[in-house]
This record gives structure tokens, sequence and C-alpha cells, in this order.
């Protein structure tokens, strides 16, 4: 009987995952379909990667996406180790306030998040621009890092830092040399995830940024509303594929 | 590290406290100020004390646009809940090399960029879409029928867009219910139902909770779902707020907006944030 129902239960998993690949399946076949506007496959073709890969603007727009990108993982992780430590392992005054500030960061709407910044550069006439938007990457990526961080401190025995302490090294070289040899699993983790959501943000980007400023995601979205394109779907195919790979590095350090 | 260890803490939370408090609490405070004031003549800000906005949210012209958000949301909720769940199930039930494999597969969605994942169902929903060809091509109908655009294509989807948000953390609960509990569940000539009801809910709860969150929150606020799949025709908040920001440029209307968004969420949210505590997960 136990396992009748489980038979059950596996076949609807197995739809479940059909509903959840086969929409991106759709997207990467037609990718190759040498037909501009039907929905018909007539033919293999690689014509819409080469015309991706003319394309001057998409090059530029990569740029961008991976200069905020690192930018915002790396100033997300200097301030985040920091934070981390001293409000999982030190006496702050004001921490209600502070966990209450980083809560609401993590489930305030993006969109919320979005217009407050842009009402807020327009008023104090910083220009729009790639600087904004690598600001509001910073926002939303420095309470996840803290978040991540904070988990793995949790977990860490803080006997091993007040051994380090007891044999006479100083706070800091107790950090270097003890805290942050152990935390360096989850900084990789917290950094990885930190710039996949970059990469990947399409709604605090959009309203944070100007002329000239033109992310990948926004690119996207761009090509989207003039026209579906099977060029839309080679690009799809190669974020999807880009996605993929950066599990498997995550993965691949997680086994480490 | 203890106490004395760290002298001077401030000088390590600072930096974050000057981001999140410049960049965060500022703009977010300088909105709600915002929200007391008025539409200047070309869109700018008049600063006129006035409850205008607020008083504005009340128009009935309103009200289905909040509607259609909670509705929404919800049914998204509990559809992702119903179809997350056995998959969850079957996953932690799994040998541990399919654990992997299936955590994987439901992984990829969940790192796939939304827009990508958005776009698929445009490409699928579309009056030329593969459903309308196809449904043509079978004789079921004669003219495409219009799938985008409706209440309909966005539910689909806000649904595929948060269903890795739903399955992930009822996985990681479900994983930590010993199968022994079950099986001597059955020892005692239960069903497999009421070992579902009885055994397997209630144990699982925290992932459900925690699911339900991490699904609403992001439903009721979204914006590229609605946006592209519902353009004007099925508005929801976020929609409504990028409208009035960028559209009409009535900033201190859309400000009022966010902040009932925000109360929306809050009002969700923080309750069972809080009660996830007590429950010790």
């Amino acid at each position: 009987m136990m396992s009748q129902s489980f038979k059950w239960l596996t076949g609807m998993s197995a739809g479940t995952l059909l509903f959840l690949y086969g929409p991106i399946a759709v997207i990467l076949l037609f990718s190759f379909n040498v037909s501009k506007i039907s929905a018909v496959w007539e033919g293999g073709t690689l014509h819409w990667y080469r015309q991706l890969a003319g394309d001057h603007s998409l090059w530029l727009a990569t740029n961008n996406s991976l200069m905020v990108g690192v930018v915002s993982t790396l100033v997300a992780l200097a301030l985040g180790i920091g934070a981390a430590v001293v409000l999982e392992r030190g006496r702050v005054q004001g921490k209600p306030l502070i966990e209450g500030v980083l809560l609401l960061s993590l489930v305030i709407p993006e969109v919320m998040l979005g217009v407050a910044l842009l009402l807020f550069f327009v008023m104090i006439e910083l220009p729009l621009g790639l600087m904004t938007v690598t600001i509001g990457h910073c926002v939303f990526n420095l309470p996840l890092v803290i978040m991540v961080l904070r988990a793995r401190l949790r977990k860490i025995d803080p006997i091993w830092e007040e051994a380090a302490r007891d044999l006479g090294a100083t706070p800091w070289q107790a950090f270097v040399h003890v805290t942050l040899p152990l935390l360096r699993p989850a900084l990789l983790g917290a950094g990885l995830m930190a710039f996949t959501l970059s990469l990947d943000d399409f709604v605090v980007t959009f309203f944070t940024t100007g002329p000239g400023a033109t992310t990948l995601p926004l690119k996207v979205f761009s090509m989207m509303r003039t026209g579906i394109t099977p060029e839309i779907n080679a690009l799809s195919a190669i974020l999807v594929t880009v996605s993929m790979l950066l599990i498997g590095v995550s993965l691949a350090f997680q086994r480490k | 590290m203890n106490v004395s260890s760290l002298h001077q803490p401030s000088v390590l939370l600072l930096p974050t406290l000057l981001v999140l408090g410049g960049f965060f609490c500022i703009p977010l405070l300088l909105m709600f100020g915002v929200s007391f004031a008025s539409r200047g003549l070309y869109g700018g800000i008049e600063w006129t004390f006035t409850f205008e906005n607020y008083q504005r949210l009340a128009d009935p012209l309103y009200w289905t646009i909040y509607g259609r958000s909670v509705f929404l949301a919800g049914a998204t909720t509990v559809v992702c809940l119903a179809v997350g769940f056995p998959l969850a199930y079957v996953m932690a039930r799994s040998s541990a090399r399919m654990q992997t494999v299936l955590l994987v597969l439901v992984m990829i969605p969940f790192w796939t960029n939304f827009l990508v994942r958005t776009y698929a169902w445009m490409f699928l929903l579309r009056t030329e879409g593969l459903f309308n060809s196809l449904l043509m091509y079978l004789g079921i109908v004669d003219a495409p029928l219009e799938l985008l655009y409706t209440n309909g294509a966005v539910f689909i989807g806000l649904v595929y867009g948060y269903l890795p948000f739903m399955i992930l953390p009822l996985y990681v609960a479900i994983e930590r219910i010993s199968p022994s509990l079950e099986e001597a569940t059955y020892d005692l000539y239960a069903n497999s139902m009421s070992v579902f009801l009885h055994v397997v809910i209630p144990l699982a709860k925290p992932g459900i909770v925690a699911g339900c969150i991490l699904v609403f929150i992001p439903s009721v606020g979204a914006f590229i779902t609605p946006h592209l799949l519902g353009g004007g025709q099925s508005m929801m908040l976020g929609t409504l707020i990028q409208h009035e920001f960028l559209v009409v440029r009535d900033w201190p209307f859309g400000s009022a907006i966010s902040f009932l968004l925000m109360l929306l969420v809050l009002v969700v949210g923080v309750p069972i944030f809080k009660g996830r505590k007590l429950w010790g997960t």
C-alpha cells in the first residue's frame, strides 16, 4: 500500500519536473529554428547565435553586468564579514534595530526598493548610471551575505577563537588565522549567490539605471519588448547554460 | 571571540550601517515623506502636507488591483504547495544519489534568470505561440485564443517562477523527518492518508510555513511577471507602482501605494517570521 502511494507521488513529481523543464526546453529548441516568426520547426541553424555574437551592444551589456556583479559582490563580502562577526560574536548597541533593518531589507518587494532608490538618487541629484545601479545591488546583496555568514558563524564553536586568544593571539590574528579559514566555504557560497543575483537582477537595475548603463537583463528586456525573435531564444539559452555552469561550480566547491 | 576581544566592534559594523542607513533607510524615509506631498504640475514633487494620496488608495478603481494581487499571490502559494509537496516528499525519501540529482534539477530553475523563465511563457502563450499553433493544428480552435495578457497567464507565470522557492524549504523539512516514524504509524494500521495528515504534515510545518512566505511575499509584490504576461490588462501592485512612477509620474501617489504594499508584506511576513523562531527552526 505504501509503495502504491509512493508510485503515485513519483508520477506527480515527474509531472512537476516536466512543468519546470518543458518551457525552458522549448526555448532552447527554438533557438536553433530556421524560421524567424513561426512557432513551427523548420530546420536547424546556428544563425541566431552568430547574430548575437556580432551584436556590439550585447557585449557592452555583458561587460556592464560583470562589472556591477563583481563590484557589488566584493563590497557585500568585504562589509558583510565584519558585520556578521560583530553581530554574531560581539555585543552591539541597538542590535534589535539593526536586526529589524536587515530583516526588512530581505523581505521588502524589489519594486519598492527600486523606486525608493530612484527617488533618493534623483533628489540628491546623483546622475543615474552604473554607479547608482552598483549601489542598488550592494543594498540587496549585503544583507544576504550577512545572513549566510551569520548562519555559518553560529555553527562555528567560539571555543576555537578563544583557544587562539589564550595562546596569545590578538583579536585580529584570531580572526585571520582561525575564523576566516573556517568561514571560507560560506564566503564562497555567499559570494557566488550575490554574484548570480546581481547578474540576474532586473527590477532594481531597471529603476536605478541611466543612459549608457544597460546590463544584460535590461538588454534582454528591451529585446523582448520589441518583439519575440529567435535571437532572444538564443540569448536565453546562453543564460540558462551560464546558470547551470555556476551551479556546477558551487556544487564542486561544496564537495571539497 | 568573546566580548572583550572585540574592542571596537563599531569599526567593523560601521561601513554596513552607513551603506544600509544611507541607501536603504534614508530612501525609505524619504519616500514616506514624499507619500504626504503632492504632485507638481510637471510631475515634480510639491512639499505640501496632505493625506490625499492615502485617501486616493481607497478609490474603487484600485481595489481590483489590490484584490487581484492578493488573490493571485494566495492562489500561487496554495498551488505551489500542492504541486511542490509530492516532489519534495519524493526527493526526501529517495536514495542519497537520487536526492542529489533531484536537488540539482530543482536548483537549476531556481538559479535561472527570472526574465528568461517568464519569457518562456510569452513564447508559449502568445497569439502565434506554440500552444495556439498546436491547438489550431489539431483543429481544436479555428482562430488563436487570447492567452497572453490575462490573469491566467500571470498566474501560470507566478507558479512557474516561484515553485522552486516552495520545494526547497519543504524538502529540507521533510528530509529531517525520520522514515521510521512513518513506518511505526503504518505498523499501527494507519493508512497512507492518515500518516500523511497526522505525521508528515505536522512535522513538515516549519518547511510549509517557510515555503509559503517565500512564495507569497515575492508574488504579491511581483513586477516582471504581471508586466510581461499581464500587460495593461492584468495589473498588480508592482506594475501599478511602476506605472505611477515612470508613466504617470505621480511620485507621491506611487510612494503611498508602495507603503500599502509594504504593509501587506509585513502583516503577512513578520508574525510568521517570529512564529518560526518559536518553533525552533
